[in-house]
Order: structure tokens, then sequence, then C-alpha cells
């Protein structure tokens, strides 16, 4: 399933992308200084990143947060078993709360894991959060789905994917 | 609140607008500033100084990795309490591991793995297994419905 359309991403997009995956330089013109360090014009950059974005290959440019130190440190993933017939029509009711904050239909692990419908939502006060669940477990009508909840206790790493070609290419044959 | 933060009103209403998105332009920090009453390089002194606090962990793109060729995927272990430490240090020594929490359930440990091809990911499952002695349990996204991951401040 792909809702974009395809485009060839060239050396120069993933040089592109390289150059800025620790984030957009913080001055007045960013994107000419990105152009300065690939010897190319600013208006290229531009039209590189609105063709990236417009392909879906960037999802969002902006300021991405750290949870834990601003304070939201009541992290719920919720998850249920669905019957696949049954997922999309439960997904679309489970994202109509904007308290939600991730919905995704993963692969089941049974016996050990059987759920496979996941929702995450991040609060400040865990009190909070359950009364949330419990809204979203009525109002979405999903209370005939075995369900659980995990709560997060320690955060370990939060470094998000990066990119990373150079390391691609830098690494030794196996 | 975490009183010991030091953010301003201006602060939060920079955090909740610039999570959405940010214009590509050749000017784009004059573009926003207008929207907090402030000049272009006051916003950028104030994101500068949030990322500095460690509220940021990044200012720019979010990829679609599985779009470049590279791979996601969630996976799980069932850990020993007495082992905890010792296989979370395991775990996060592999740079493909992107993010790791420990949760309230049997499957005590959650951690994505961000790889640059798809087989990587069953190589580093593997050797995850090998070093901790335990079964990694996969857990590959299907279908994403909701990627809002927004914040009100």
């Amino acid at each position: 399933m792909n809702m974009h359309f395809d485009i060839n991403t060239d050396t120069l997009d993933l040089a592109l992308l390289e150059a800025i995956q620790d984030g957009l330089p913080l001055t007045s013109r960013p994107f000419a200084d990105i152009a300065k360090q690939l010897f190319l014009t600013e208006e290229e950059i531009i039209g590189r990143f609105e063709r990236l974005q417009n392909a879906g290959i960037i999802k969002r440019f902006g300021l991405v947060l750290q949870h834990r130190p601003l304070g939201f440190r009541a992290n719920a993933m919720v998850v249920w078993d669905v019957p696949d017939e049954e997922v999309d029509a439960v997904a679309e009711r489970i994202t109509a709360h904007d308290f939600v904050t991730l919905c995704y239909c993963r692969a089941r692990r049974a016996p050990v894991w059987q759920y496979n419908l996941y929702c995450m939502i991040h609060g400040r006060e865990r009190e909070i959060v359950e009364g949330q669940i419990a809204q979203l477990k009525q109002a979405a009508d999903l209370v005939r789905y075995p369900t659980t909840t995990l709560f997060s206790t320690r955060a370990f790493k939060q470094t998000g994917a990066r990119f990373s070609p150079s390391t691609q290419r830098a690494k030794p044959a196996p | 609140m975490n009183d010991a933060l030091k953010i301003d009103t201006i602060d939060r209403q920079i955090i909740n607008a610039l999570q959405g998105g940010f214009p590509i332009c050749d000017e784009p920090f004059k573009k926003v500033s207008s929207w907090f009453g402030i000049k272009a390089d006051e916003l950028i002194r104030r994101i500068d100084a949030l990322q500095q606090q460690g509220l940021l962990s990044r200012f720019g793109p979010l990829y679609n990795s599985e779009r470049l060729g590279g791979a996601v995927t969630l996976a799980a272990l069932s850990v020993p309490e007495e082992r905890f430490d010792e296989v979370n240090d395991m775990v996060n020594a592999h740079r493909q591991v992107a993010h790791n929490y420990a949760r309230t359930h049997k499957l005590n440990m959650w951690f994505v793995i961000a790889t640059e091809t798809p087989e990587e990911i069953d190589e580093v499952i593997d050797r995850i297994e090998t070093e901790t002695g335990l079964k990694v349990y996969n857990c590959p996204k299907e279908h994403e419905y909701f990627i809002g991951l927004r914040l009100e401040l």
C-alpha cells in the first residue's frame, strides 16, 4: 500500500538528507547554508526539499520533542486483539480521538502476544491517561476486544531513526 | 508541569506551532517568527535554547525511512528482572536500536530497530538473541493509521 507517487531519489537527494539529519541549520537562510556545503544553489536545495516532502520521503519538517524532559512521562501503549477484517474500522474510531498520538497495526506473536492494534497516548499524569483510555474504550466501542495497557517506566534511548548512507557504504562486506 | 523548565509562553507557542510543520523557503524563520510576535533572530535563539536544554531531539525533517530503502520494526523481550540492566546494555549497544522503553508487561523491554536495509533487521535480532540468550518477539508494522505525535504544552 503506497499513498504517494514514486520518485527516484538520486545521490544528491541522499547527500541532502544526510547533510540535515541532525537538523536544519539555525541561521537566517538555512537552505542557502546547506547549498554552500553541497555546491548547489539555494533554489535547487529548496526545490529538492519540496519534492522530497511532496513525495512523502520527508514526512514533516519541524520540531521533534523529547517527551520526558517536557513532563510527558505517562506514556501508554494500549493494544487490542481485533479480528483482521475489523482493524481498519476500529483504527478509524481510535484515531478520531485527539489525545491519541500514534496508531498502528502490527504482526501478532501468538501465543505470547496476541495483540495486533496499537495506539500510543502521551500525557503528564498517569491518572489522566488512564481516564483517557477508559473514555476511548467506551467511545470507540472497544470493550469487546481483548486488551492490555503497557505504561513505560523508563526510557533508555531516544535517538530516533537516523539516516546514514555513509555508514552503509563504510560497512565491511559480510 | 515540570517547574524546573526554563520556558515561557512564547517558547510554548513555538513548540506547539512548529511540531506541525515548517515552511521550505529562503527565509523560513523570518516567515514564521511573526506568528509569535518576535523577530527571526530571536526565534532562532529560542529554538537553540530549547535544544540546549535537551527539550528537542531535533529541529528538522522526519523521514519515511522505508521509502529510502530502510526498515523499521518494534521488538520486545521478556527479561528476568535481575538481568534487566545487563540485557538493556546489550540491546542499546546496537546503533540500530533507536528507542528502548521498559514497560509494564511480561514482555518488559520494547525497542525500535531502524536499519538501512530490511535484511539488517533480522541480523540485529539474531545478534541480540545470541548475546542475551532471550527470544526477540518481532512485531513489524502492517499498517500505519496515524502519526500525529503532537503534544500540546
